[in-house]
């Protein structure tokens, strides 16, 4: 099954297909992404959501980051079921 | 030689470069921009065998090369055009993967290179390995382990730098093993025709859409060579993505086998189950709130909580201890220096100058060292830890509807005690247009020293519900920000907060050397500008309240000084805020005048202009606090004094929160827009709320 990033609820994982789309202003944002690790391939575990429902925390690459959900709404995973 | 350090932001560079340097280490700005800039010399060892004498340049701390955030392209171009001879890649064992990520950017430079394998000793206990030689092997640069944290293998480390950095070096990339090897390959040789410095470097950067300065005639020459890529279905034309997925899937690929992980070593480490009550939907908000509580109230308050209820009076938290103390050394070293100047004979103008305004404007503004250095000790301490991080994730929803990201929460929060350390706190942001908006939202929260001025209105305009009006002031201070947080996104510095992609760092113990160091740093700042910025306005403004155009001496403040005609000629200017419609109105106007050194002095200033009479500070006094009571009451109307209230709340707060916005800025044109945004939104909200009193019926 394939959803995007944002999606997720916590303790889901998932392989990042791709990260969509270079719109206006989102270059930052799009590289950022890729230099911490998020690129096709990477396996993604969702850890949590912040008190608020946003900023999500996830597991990549062996280690902790946070995002905005807005900002992972461009990448595309595939989650099996197991 | 110069040696710069480079890596990833939390994997140990600052200890590293602590430990190399000691204590010659000095901070500076990198030219035009806010981000430290630190360097220092090797402090060598006989048991290093390194001679010669090496500078040290720490770089800021990054996770790529790319030319996105002004930490990027500060550590790109030293890297690139300042030529440094070596670079000492610090990588973060048990991060090897994204760690690795930037070590394989800085490899594609021809600069020598030498990687310093961090946290070998921490990997080691949750269960894993690294084989460093074989790193070595496959990276094709020198590889040492060290641990900064318990200062071992430092000795090896320098002296195999010093050998590497003797032996010219080629770039190599991990992309080159791609399907854009060739395309590397041929660009990189374009360049090199070309004369070009770090031609494989630059040839990546070229696929990725970046041609260097002045070779834009071979553009065309590239495009054709990228044309011949075959990305395939998956990245179509994206360049940037098909690179760093080359790059990551290339450190996959070379290095399996080098790192052993156990399976789950990280799945619940004791930092995750700390995470799992710090950051709990429910608990992790009140947790963060009961916290700052506590920080600022052992930085602010007297008495501290319940000591009231042991002893008569109870006992002052230790900021409030520290600034009593700190404020009767500057006390008495102003007597001590105006005695001397007295017994040797000196001129009444000349000691008036010197222990009235120099010693008494750099002493007021010193008191505050205490307060700061604990904020800023608080402060190092969540940074090092770990947790300022999550504060951010915590408080980031609540704060994007007003432009601002997480990050900017503690900064104002700390706005509440003192705008001046609050300012320096506004280094923890990444995007400088978010940097200044905080900075300029600054003021609105209410600083400890503006309190006294809405005790004294409180309890002479509004008896019996003082507290309500001291906390309409607040929330005015509040909705000001927001108001002009969302005004200012939409104009001079237009945008959303800027991303959120952040690191949870794993928890810590902080180290108390970089605490000590990092509260150095900090302080040293302040005390420099105190005695000269500062010391300089004080001096100016001290002869403008104690000479009159004639340029005789008169009673400080007096209608006859200058700042008094000043105040009387600006009168016109505040008469549509209410409160400068009566003859006596020029005194409240030279006060808001002096406001504007400091906010301490509002209330003297009106104690000396309402009651010229009384002997005494109306600030400490209690005579003279009654009389100008009584003073205050006769002359504003409720809606007057919120008014005159709300204009000192929102008005440049003083000469230091000047002094360290400008730190902060760098710019001069910032500066002066800053101080007039900041006396139009006085003017305005002081408009706003005499108008809307009125109205209410006050």
């Amino acid at each position: 099954m394939r959803k995007c990033l944002n999606e997720f609820t916590p303790g889901e994982t998932g392989t990042v297909v791709r990260v969509a789309g270079a719109g206006a202003g989102k270059g930052l944002q799009r590289q950022r992404l890729f230099d911490m690790g998020i690129t096709p391939g990477a396996e993604i575990t969702m850890r949590k959501a912040a008190p608020l429902g946003d900023p999500m925390e996830i597991t990549i690459r062996g280690y902790e980051l946070s995002v905005r959900k807005v900002e992972v709404e461009a990448v595309l995973m595939e989650c099996g079921e197991k | 030689m110069r040696f710069a350090l480079a890596g990833n932001p939390n994997c140990g560079k600052t200890t590293l470069f602590n430990l190399l340097t000691g204590s010659t280490a000095h901070v500076g700005n990198w030219p035009g921009v806010t981000v430290d800039r630190r360097e220092g010399v090797y402090k060598g060892t006989p048991r290093s065998g390194v001679s010669q004498k090496i500078e040290i340049i720490d770089l800021p701390g990054i996770y790529s090369l790319s030319p996105y955030t002004p930490e990027e392209v500060i550590a790109r171009d030293y890297i690139l055009e300042d030529g440094p001879d070596l670079v000492i890649n610090i990588v973060d064992s048990t991060n090897l993967e994204r760690n690795l990520y930037l070590t394989t950017q800085i490899m594609e430079s021809d600069i020598p290179v030498v990687v310093a394998l961090n946290m070998t000793d921490v990997l080691r206990k949750n269960g894993g390995s690294v084989d460093a030689r074989e790193l070595s092997e496959r990276l094709g640069a020198p590889v040492v382990s060290i641990s900064a944290l318990r200062s071992e293998g430092i000795d090896e480390l320098m002296r195999t730098a010093a050998e590497a950095a003797g032996k010219p070096r080629n770039g190599s990339s991990i992309i080159e093993n791609s399907c854009m090897g060739d395309a590397v390959r041929d660009i990189a040789r374009l360049f090199r025709e070309r004369g070009l410095t770090n031609p494989v470097f630059r040839a990546v950067k070229a696929i990725e859409g970046n041609i260097p300065r002045g070779e834009a005639d071979l553009a065309g020459e590239i495009e054709d060579i990228k044309g011949r890529i075959e990305l395939g279905e998956v990245f179509e034309d994206d360049f940037e993505a098909a690179a760093a997925d080359a790059r990551y899937g290339g450190i996959t690929e070379k290095f399996r086998g080098v790192v052993t992980l156990l399976p789950g070593a990280r799945g619940m480490s004791v930092s995750d189950r700390i995470d799992r009550v710090l950051t709990h939907k429910l608990l992790g908000l009140p947790i963060f709130f009961i916290f700052m509580y506590f920080v600022f109230h052992l930085t602010f308050a007297e008495p501290l909580l319940f000591t009231d209820l042991v002893t008569d009076g109870g006992v002052p938290s230790p900021g409030v201890m520290m600034q009593g103390w700190m404020g009767s050394f500057t006390e008495w070293a102003r007597g001590a220096v105006g005695g001397a100047m007295e017994s040797a004979g000196a001129s009444a103008w000349a000691k008036g100058l010197v222990a009235d305004g120099v010693f008494a404007g750099v002493g007021s503004v010193l008191s505050f060292l205490p307060q700061i250095l604990m904020l800023f000790l608080f402060l190092s301490i969540m940074e090092d830890s770990g947790y300022m991080a999550r504060a951010a994730f915590l408080m980031d929803r609540p704060l994007r509807r007003f432009g601002l990201s997480g990050k900017a929460f503690l900064p104002l929060l700390m706005g509440f005690g003192c705008s001046v350390p609050a300012m320096m706190g506004t280094r923890t942001l990444d995007d400088e247009k978010e940097r200044r908006l905080t900075i300029m939202l600054m003021p609105f929260f209410s600083c400890g020293a503006k309190l006294p001025i809405w005790a004294m209105f409180g309890a002479a305009v509004f008896p019996g519900s003082a507290g309500n009006a001291v906390f309409a002031i607040y929330a005015i201070g509040i909705a000001a920000a927001v108001v002009t947080s969302i005004i200012l996104r939409k104009t001079i510095l237009r945008g959303a907060a800027s991303v959120f992609i952040m690191e949870l760092p794993a928890y810590h113990l902080p180290r108390p050397l970089n605490l000590l160091i990092h509260l150095w740093e900090k302080t040293r700042g302040f005390v420099i500008r105190a005695t000269t910025i500062i010391a300089g306005a004080t001096v100016v403004i001290w002869c403008l309240s104690n000479f009159n155009f004639s340029l005789d001496m008169v009673e400080p403040n007096s209608p006859g000084s200058i700042v008094g005609v000043l105040g009387r000629l600006a009168v016109p200017i505040f008469i549509p805020l209410g409160f400068a419609s009566t003859p006596e109105a020029w005194k409240a106007v030279v006060a808001i005048v002096t406001g504007l050194i400091a906010k301490e002095m509002v209330v003297s200033t009106l104690g000396v202009l309402y009651n010229p009479e009384v002997e005494g500070d109306a600030l400490e006094d209690e005579t003279a606090s009654g009389a100008l009571a009584a003073a205050l009451v006769a002359s504003f109307s409720p809606a007057s004094a919120l008014s005159f209230m709300t204009f000192n709340l929102l008005s440049v707060p003083c000469m230091a929160a000047v002094a360290s916005a400008n730190g902060e800025m760098r710019n001069a044109r910032w500066i002066w827009g800053t101080i007039a945004f900041w006396l139009l939104t006085a003017w305005c909200g002081a408009f706003i709320v005499f108008h809307a009193a009125r109205l209410l019926g006050f």
